[in-house]
């Protein structure tokens, strides 16, 4: 899709590299990016990982949503609706949970998957997932973007917490996490037994 | 299991710990034989790595016989392993390029933050050497849990003693690849800074690989007697200026290649040493790079520098004006040790290169502290302390 980006500047540069975040945001959705059915979605992070794997493999795992959380720490879980349509529950500070209805919004087999919540969403959100075939047989490039709405108020303070800067590093850490479970088969951890992956202990 | 804890600044002890176990499909678990203490060790000991936790176990220089395999381990029970330092994948794009410590896949991916923050792009895992490299326990105790143990552990023929592989974890590949790095050809002076363990391999290592002369720094005068004995000349930096010496004894000219084996553990009484100490114990963070900067100083035109030595961050009048007017080349890094352990196996087994020397020191397990303590004061007489695991059971 990058071919459809609208260049304002002359840069190459992804939008989410932009240290101006409103027009980033502005970029991403006149061009590549869908904005969630409610809310204001003015928060954009993207980050891309090299995995020494086929496009077709890597598509075909993530496209299983219920895969999702062996790799993505903060999903308990994602319920399959329909072929479109998924539950998601994830984990929020305090041992709270934020829920949405996902719904996808553009499918091509072994290139893109994109998304975006339903109506009622805790945290309005979209997003995509494209698959790139890397240069010089490394595999494939992944670029994971997430465009969301913080939320606000008290509750939304003790959510924003997680929500409001962790997406980045989440999204950092549970590509890694993907990339680990495609190359190597399992998800590296510095524990010396159960008893330490339990306590949360690397 | 019984294991050497790290607990703070000169505070190791050896404690009862739960057992490691098979987390992961290619995981291992290896009953430690023989297990050294490393100079890099004593960084630890010393307090200059971060990211260390009470109770952390330490060792990364450990050999071993398989006593438990995970499914998708290639090891068989019983086998004789030697274990890389390096955590490694095999499986990503670095590894296949044999770039080993620079694994895409070693650490765990919450463990990659610090490295990528630090260093631009997090390297491979590392036993027992803090959670900025994996917060993987080390080998200084009686079993460890090694991942990835399919491409990672070397089977040792029956017959060979532990002694003269055990050096293949670390110190021998990274010795190896510090001469390597200083590509060196025919006729080549090469000037090593510190007789330390991977100094004198580097030492032996250059002479393999067809330097003409080698010329070996330290101040411990037991150090620079056993560089004598590969046929290294030799400078005492505590009785002569190495710069001018480095030149006297190349005509002018300066080495063609060096090595700085030194690194964090610069000891001697300079200026800027004192300086670098002064800003680490204060945490204004700089390295102690004494020997970098004498190597660049000191080293030909044109030539080549090879730094094994271990930097973890910043450095302070690096002579940046030299190394560019003088057009010279720095290859560094952590060792890929994967890539040379098998070619190393062989040249142990024919005879080529002796390890054996090196040790000066055997321990029961339960003594480690005493051999960590012993390492750190008196660096002239010990120059490595092998610890047993099993000693009662070998003494008998």
């Amino acid at each position: 899709m990058s071919e459809t980006l609208d260049r304002r500047r002359e840069d190459d540069a992804p939008p989410s590299t932009s240290k101006d975040r409103t027009a980033a945001v502005e970029e991403a959705t006149a061009s590549f990016l869908d904005k969630p059915a409610q809310g204001d979605a003015d928060t954009l992070v993207a980050r891309t990982v090299t995995i020494n794997r086929p496009r077709a493999e890597l598509y075909a795992y993530w496209r299983d949503f219920a895969n999702l959380p062996s790799f993505m720490d903060n999903v308990e879980r994602v319920d399959i609706l329909d072929s479109r349509r998924s539950h998601w529950v994830v984990k929020a500070p305090g041992g709270k949970a934020v829920e949405w209805d996902a719904v996808i919004t553009q499918e091509e087999e072994g290139a893109v998957i994109a998304w975006t919540s339903e109506e009622g969403a805790d945290v309005p959100n979209s997003g995509r997932i494209d698959f790139r075939d890397a240069q010089g047989d490394r595999g494939t490039i992944v670029t994971a973007t997430i465009l969301y709405d913080p939320p606000a108020g008290v509750v939304g303070k003790i959510v924003a917490k997680l929500f409001q800067r962790e997406p980045a590093i989440q999204a950092r850490r549970d590509l890694r996490r993907f990339k680990q479970l495609m190359e190597t088969g399992e998800i590296a951890t510095g524990a010396r037994n159960r008893r330490l992956v339990e306590e949360g202990k690397n | 299991m019984r294991a050497l804890t790290w607990h703070g600044k000169h505070d190791v002890r050896v404690e009862t710990v739960d057992d490691p176990e098979i987390l992961n499909p290619r995981d291992a678990i290896i009953r430690i034989t023989s297990t050294a203490i490393c100079g890099s060790d004593l960084h630890l000991y010393d307090g200059y790595i971060p990211t260390m936790q009470a109770g952390d176990i330490l060792g990364h220089e450990f050999m071993g016989e398989v006593v438990e395999t995970g499914p998708k381990s290639t090891l068989k029970k019983g086998q004789r392993v030697v274990v890389p330092f390096t955590i490694s994948c095999g499986s990503c794009y670095h590894c296949g390029k044999h770039q080993y410590s620079a694994c895409d896949n070693g650490l765990p991916a919450d463990n990659q933050d610090i490295a990528q923050t630090l260093y631009g792009q997090p390297m491979s895992g590392l036993f027992g050497y803090s959670h900025m490299t994996g917060g993987y326990s080390g080998g200084q105790a009686e079993y460890v849990r090694v991942p990835f143990s399919d491409v990672g552990p070397i089977v040792v023929p029956d017959g060979i003693d532990d002694e003269k592989v055990l050096f293949l974890s670390d110190i021998l590949p990274t010795g190896w690849m510090a001469a390597e790095n200083a590509d060196i050809e025919p006729g080549d002076t090469v000037a090593v800074w510190g007789c330390g363990p991977v100094g004198l391999f580097a030492v032996q290592s250059a002479f393999l690989m067809g330097a003409e002369r080698v010329i070996a720094i330290d101040h411990f005068p037991r150090r620079l007697e056993l560089a004598k004995r590969f046929g290294a000349e030799t400078i005492n930096f505590e009785e002569s200026a190495v710069y001018e010496a480095l030149l006297e004894m190349t005509g002018g000219i300066g080495p063609d290649a060096c090595i700085d084996s030194v690194g964090l553990e610069a000891h001697g009484f300079f200026v800027d040493n004192v300086i670098d100490q002064l800003k680490a114990s204060t945490f204004l963070g700089t390295d102690r790079p004494h020997a970098i900067r004498q190597a660049i100083l000191a080293c030909r035109k044109g030539g080549r520098v090879s730094m094994p030595a271990v930097y973890g961050g910043f450095v302070d009048k690096f002579p940046l004006g030299a190394f560019m007017e003088k057009g010279l080349t720095l290859k560094t890094g952590q060792t890929h040790v994967q890539h040379y352990m098998p070619g190393l196996l062989n040249a142990i087994i024919e005879d080529k290169i002796d390890t054996t020397f090196l040790i000066s020191h055997r321990l029961p397990l339960e003594e480690a502290a005493e051999g960590y303590r012993m390492f750190h004061d008196d660096q002239n007489e010990v120059t490595k302390v092998v610890l047993k695991p099993d000693w009662a059971k070998t003494a008998a």
